[in-house]
C-alpha cells in the first residue's frame, strides 16, 4: 500500500477533541494544557520521549482517571469518562502493551468475553460464537481457529485479536499504546497495513509510540509532546513526515537544559569488567523473548557506560546476564582480568556488582518492609555479627548517613518505603548498592518513574560514585538522559551491538540512527 | 543487645501504628472483659492458667506458621505431622510400639524423654525438609505440597501405631505436659520460651530479615543476593521442629501418643497466625500478634465452654467471630491509613 493513496487529510469535523487538558498530581504537573484532534479515518501518531505525558494523557482518554482542567469533546459532545466502560461503550478502546486478554481462555470466548450469544434456552451458544469470532477475526487478516486459547499466540497475534474485539465493539477511536515494541519486523509490516485498511473503513486510530520510522510511515499527521507540553503538530505533506523534523521537535532545545551536563571524559581506567561472545538461551516456553546474540563489551574503572537501545533491544537481558540473574548460552565475563561465571545474583553480588534494576516496584522495592530494611537488604552481613544478630546501631549510622550524602526525604527507617515518592525509592536503593562498595554498578533505567528534579540527582550520584572509581553501566531509554551523563556510549539492537561512540561526540541524531537501525525500512516502501 | 529500639515507636506515624499492632490486642481485653462478666471465676488463676495449657499445643505451631506465612506459604501438614511426631517419640520413649499403660516408673526398656523429644523435633524438622524442598526445588505450591503431606503423615502415623494410640510414659517425660513451675504449667512456660526466643530470631536477627524480605518481594529478595530457596526451605524446618515439639508436650500431657491426634489444628494454627494480623500474602506480621492470635482463640474456646456454650454452638460461634476479629483489624488499619 503506498502512502500516497492514504486518506487525505480533509478537514472532517474531528471525532475527538482534547481542549486545552492540564494533569497534576501532588506538585507535580504531569500534562500541561496540551490540545489535539483526531478525525474519523486517519491516524493521529503520539510522540514523545518516555515521561513527556503520554501514558498521562492515554489514562485520562481511556477514563482510568479525571484530567484536572480542560475539556474532551467526542462526537461533538463533551466526553468524562469516569472509568473505562464509559469509555468503551461511547466507541473509544485503548490497546494496552500489556495485553488485557485472559491466556487461558479461548480467542473467541475473549473477543466475546462478557456478552456471549445466547441460544434459545438462554445457554451460550458456541457454534455462534466460534463463527461470528471467525468473521471478526478475519477482518484483521488473522487466519486462526477460532477456538485456540489464547496463550497458544505470539505477542503479535493477541494483539490482532485485541483490534479485532475492539472492532468487534463497534469501536470508532482505536488507541493503540507502544503497539509495534514486542512484534517482529514482518509482523510490524502486517500489523500496519491493517491498521490502513481500518483507515480506509473510517476508523479513527491514535497511534502512541516512540519508532520514528514507523510513525512516520504510518501517521497522517502528528502531534508531539515534550515535558508534558505541546511541543507541535506536524502533517503529511505530500509525502511521510521526515524524521528530522519529528526529531526536532521531540527535542526541542539544543540538548536538554535540565540535564546539567557535567564533563565528560575519555576515560583512560583500567578495564573492569570484559564481556566477550555473550549469548543467552532462548526459552522454549517464550520463543519471542529477547536473546543476546553474541554482546562483546568492555567497562572501564571510573566511566559510565551509556547503553543505549529501544525496548526489547537486549539491554535490560544484558545486565541480567551479567548479574547471574538469566542464564547463559555462550560467552565469558572477566571481572579485574579474572573469568568469572555468576550462576545467580548472589555470586554476582559477593563478586562486587550490583544491579538497580528496571521495575522498581517488582525487582527493587519490598513495598511493605521499612527503609531500614530496604536499605541494607544486600549486605546484612555487614551489618551484623559472627552470631547472626544485627548491628542495628551501625545499620542505622550507615543509612542516617546516606541520607544525608544522597538527600533521601524520608519520615523514619521504619516508615514503609511504599510511602516514599520514585525519586527517594531510587535513591534508597542506590544506597542498598553502595553499602557494599561494588566494583560494578549496573543501573537499568535509573530515573523512571522518577519526577524531574530527583532525576537530576540521580544523574549527580552517579557521577559521583564514577568519580569514585566504581565502573557504571546505565541502560537508558531517555536519549537526554544517556547523553548527560555517559562518557561513553554503546547502542543495542535486537540483541547486539550496533554501534560505540564517545559521549561527547553523540547526539540524540546519532544514536537514534543506530539504535533503530533498518528498523522498519521495509515497511516504508 | 538493643531491646530499647523497638522500631514502630518513634517518629509521626507511630500512634497510628501502635493501635494497628494492638487492634487483636484490644479484641483480646474485650472478650475477657466479657466472659469475666458473665461469669466472674473465668479469671480465675486456676482457669487462665488452664488457658495457656490448652493454648501452648496449638501455639506452638503457630509460632512455626508464623515463619512460613511470613513468606506468603501456608502448611497445611502441621496437625498430621503432629500425630506422626507423636507416634515417633513414643516409640522412642518406650523402646517399641507395645501398647501398655505402665505406671511404673521404673520398669519401661525405652530411651527416656530426651531421646523421645530429640527425635520428635528430628522428624518434624525433616519432614518440613522434605517438604521445603518439593516446594522450592520441584515447584509445587506450599498448599499443594502441605496438602499432600497432611495425607501421607496421616497415613505413616496409622502404618506405626497399627491405628491405635501407644500409652503410658515414665514421669519424667510426663512431667513436660502436667508439671508444674510454681503455680505455672510447663507447656506453658516452654510456648513463652519459644515464642521469646522467636521473636528475637524474627525481629533482631540477620536470618529474621531475611524471611521478611522473601516474603515481601521474592523477586527483589534474589536480585539482593539472597538464597531465596534455602530460606524458604528453611521454615518449613522451623514449622516442622515446632510441630515435633508440640507433639511431644501433647504426648506427655496426655500420657499417650494417638494416631488421631491434630486432626483440624491446621485450621487452628493458622487462624492464630492470621487474627494475629500476619498477612497471607507474606512480609507483614509479628510473633507477638500470633501470641496473640493464639490467646484469643483460647480465651474464645475456654469462655464458651465455662458458659456451657454447646460444642456445636460453640464452632459456629468461633468461626463467626474469628472473621469479625480480622474484620475489626481491616477496619483499624483503613482508619489508620488515611
Amino acid at each position: 500500500m503506498s502512502p500516497a493513496e492514504a486518506a487525505a487529510p480533509s478537514p472532517s469535523p474531528a471525532l475527538l477533541a482534547v481542549e486545552g487538558v492540564t494533569k497534576r498530581f501532588a506538585g507535580v504537573t504531569a500534562l500541561s494544557d496540551v490540545s489535539l484532534e483526531v478525525r474519523p479515518g486517519e491516524i493521529l501518531g503520539l510522540l514523545g520521549e518516555n515521561g513527556a505525558g503520554k501514558s498521562t494523557l492515554l489514562k485520562i482518554l481511556s477514563g482510568v482517571m479525571p484530567p484536572s482542567s480542560g475539556r474532551i469533546v467526542f462526537d461533538g459532545v463533551e466526553f468524562n469518562p469516569h472509568n473505562p466502560q464509559d469509555a468503551k461503550r461511547l466507541g473509544i478502546v485503548t490497546i494496552y502493551q500489556e495485553l488485557s486478554l485472559i491466556p487461558t481462555l479461548t480467542v473467541a470466548e475473549n473477543i466475546f468475553i462478557g456478552r456471549a450469544p445466547l441460544g434459545p434456552l438462554g445457554l451460550v451458544s458456541w457454534r455462534k460464537m466460534e463463527e461470528d469470532s471467525g468473521a471478526i477475526i478475519a477482518r484483521v487478516g488473522l487466519n486462526i481457529d477460532p477456538a485456540t486459547p489464547v496463550s497458544a499466540l505470539s505477542v503479535a497475534e493477541q494483539q490482532l485479536v485485541e483490534i479485532a474485539r475492539a472492532l468487534s465493539l463497534k469501536s470508532r477511536l482505536i488507541i493503540m499504546d507502544e503497539p509495534t515494541s514486542a512484534l517482529t519486523e514482518t509482523e510490524v509490516q502486517k500489523l500496519m497495513s491493517i491498521m490502513g485498511r481500518l483507515r480506509k473503513d473510517g476508523v479513527a486510530i491514535m497511534f502512541v509510540t516512540h519508532r520514528l520510522e514507523e510513525a512516520s510511515a504510518i501517521c497522517d499527521r502528528m502531534t508531539v509532546l515534550r515535558d508534558g507540553r505541546l511541543a507541535g503538530h506536524l502533517d503529511r505533506d505530500g509525502g511521510p513526515i521526515k524524521l528530522p523534523k519529528i526529531i526536532e521537535k521531540m527535542v526541542g532545545r539544543a540538548a536538554s537544559e535540565l540535564y546539567a551536563r557535567p564533563t565528560l571524559r575519555d576515560v583512560a581506567g583500567d578495564v573492569r569488567l570484559s564481556v566477550r561472545g555473550l549469548r543467552t538461551v532462548r526459552d522454549p516456553q517464550a520463543p519471542h523473548a529477547i536473546v543476546l546474540e553474541g554482546v562483546d563489551l568492555d567497562l572501564k574503572a571510573g566511566e559510565i557506560l551509556g547503553v543505549a537501545g529501544l525496548v526489547g533491544s537486549g539491554r535490560t537481558e544484558l545486565a541480567r546476564a551479567i548479574f547471574g540473574a538469566d542464564r547463559i548460552a555462550a560467552g565469558t565475563i572477566t571481572l579485574d582480568g579474572k573469568p568469572i561465571a555468576p550462576e545467580t545474583p548472589a555470586d554476582a553480588i559477593a563478586l562486587g556488582i550490583g544491579l538497580v534494576p528496571e521495575d522498581r516496584k517488582h525487582q527493587a522495592i519490598f513495598a511493605t518492609l521499612g527503609i531500614l530494611t530496604n536499605f541494607s537488604i544486600a549486605a546484612l552481613g555487614r551489618y551484623s555479627n559472627t552470631a547472626g544478630f544485627m548491628a542495628e546501631r551501625r545499620e542505622r549510622e550507615a543509612l542516617a548517613s546516606y541520607r544525608k550524602t544522597l538527600s533521601i526525604r524520608m519520615a523514619s527507617p521504619e516508615q514503609p518505603i511504599e510511602g516514599l515518592s520514585g525519586g527517594n525509592q531510587q535513591k534508597v536503593i542506590l544506597a542498598r548498592w553502595l553499602a557494599r562498595d561494588p566494583k560494578v554498578l549496573i543501573v537499568d533505567e535509573p530515573t523512571r518513574g522518577v519526577d524531574v528534579g530527583a532525576k537530576a540527582e540521580v544523574h549527580q550520584i552517579l557521577v559521583q560514585l564514577a568519580a569514585r572509581g566504581i565502573a557504571i553501566m546505565m541502560i537508558s531509554s531517555e536519549l537526554p538522559e544517556v547523553l548527560a551523563v555517559s562518557d561513553r556510549i554503546v547502542t543495542m539492537r535486537r540483541g547486539r551491538i550496533t554501534g560505540e561512540m564517545p559521549g561527547i561526540e553523540a547526539t540524540e541524531e546519532k544514536l537514534m540512527e543506530l539504535m533503530a537501525l533498518d528498523q522498519t525500512q521495509e515497511a516504508t516502501q | 543487645m538493643t531491646s530499647t529500639t523497638e522500631p514502630s515507636q518513634r517518629g509521626g506515624i507511630n500512634v497510628a501504628r501502635l493501635l494497628m499492632s494492638f487492634g487483636p490486642l484490644m479484641f483480646l481485653a474485650l472478650l475477657i472483659v466479657v466472659f469475666t462478666v458473665l461469669k466472674p471465676s473465668f479469671i480465675d488463676p486456676i482457669n487462665i492458667f488452664n488457658i495457656m495449657r490448652q493454648i501452648s499445643i496449638t501455639g506452638l505451631i503457630a509460632l512455626g506458621m508464623t515463619f512460613v506465612i511470613l513468606t506468603a506459604g501456608i502448611d497445611l501438614s502441621v496437625g498430621s505431622l503432629l500425630a506422626f511426631c507423636g507416634m515417633v517419640a513414643a516409640v522412642v520413649a518406650k523402646g517399641g510400639t507395645a501398647n501398655t499403660l505402665s505406671l511404673s516408673t521404673s520398669g519401661t526398656q525405652g530411651y527416656g524423654w530426651f531421646a523421645a523429644l530429640l527425635a520428635a523435633v528430628v522428624v518434624g524438622a525433616m519432614a518440613g525438609g522434605v517438604q521445603g524442598f518439593a516446594i522450592t526445588r520441584l515447584k509445587v505450591p506450599p498448599f499443594v505440597v502441605t496438602l499432600g503431606g497432611l495425607t501421607v503423615f496421616r497415613g505413616l502415623t496409622l502404618t506405626i501405631s497399627n491405628g491405635g494410640p501407644i500409652s503410658g510414659f515414665d514421669a519424667s517425660m510426663r512431667w513436660f505436659g502436667t508439671g508444674l513451675i510454681g503455680p505455672v504449667p510447663v507447656p506453658a512456660i516452654i510456648f513463652a520460651a519459644a515464642a521469646i526466643l522467636c521473636h528475637i530470631v524474627l525481629r533482631y536477627t540477620r536470618y529474621g530479615r531475611a524471611v521478611y524480605a522473601v516474603g515481601g518481594n521474592a523477586e527483589a529478595a534474589r536480585l539482593s543476593g539472597l538464597r531465596v530457596d534455602r530460606i524458604l526451605i528453611s521454615v518449613y524446618v522451623i514449622v516442622g521442629f515446632f510441630a515435633g515439639l508440640a507433639a511431644f508436650v501433647l504426648s506427655a500431657r496426655l500420657n499417650s501418643s494417638e494416631a488421631v491426634a491434630g486432626i483440624g489444628y491446621e485450621l487452628t494454627v493458622i487462624s492464630a497466625v492470621v487474627i494475629g494480623g500476619t498477612s497471607l500474602f507474606g512480609g507483614i506480621g509479628s510473633v507477638g500478634g500470633t501470641v496473640v492470635g493464639a490467646a484469643l482463640i483460647g480465651v474464645l474456646q475456654n469462655g464458651l465452654q465455662f458458659n456451657n456454650v454447646s460444642s456445636y454452638t460453640q464452632s459456629i460461634v468461633i468461626g463467626l467471630i474469628l472473621i469479625l476479629a480480622v474484620a475489626f483489624d481491616r477496619w483499624l488499619k483503613s482508619r489508620v491509613r488515611r
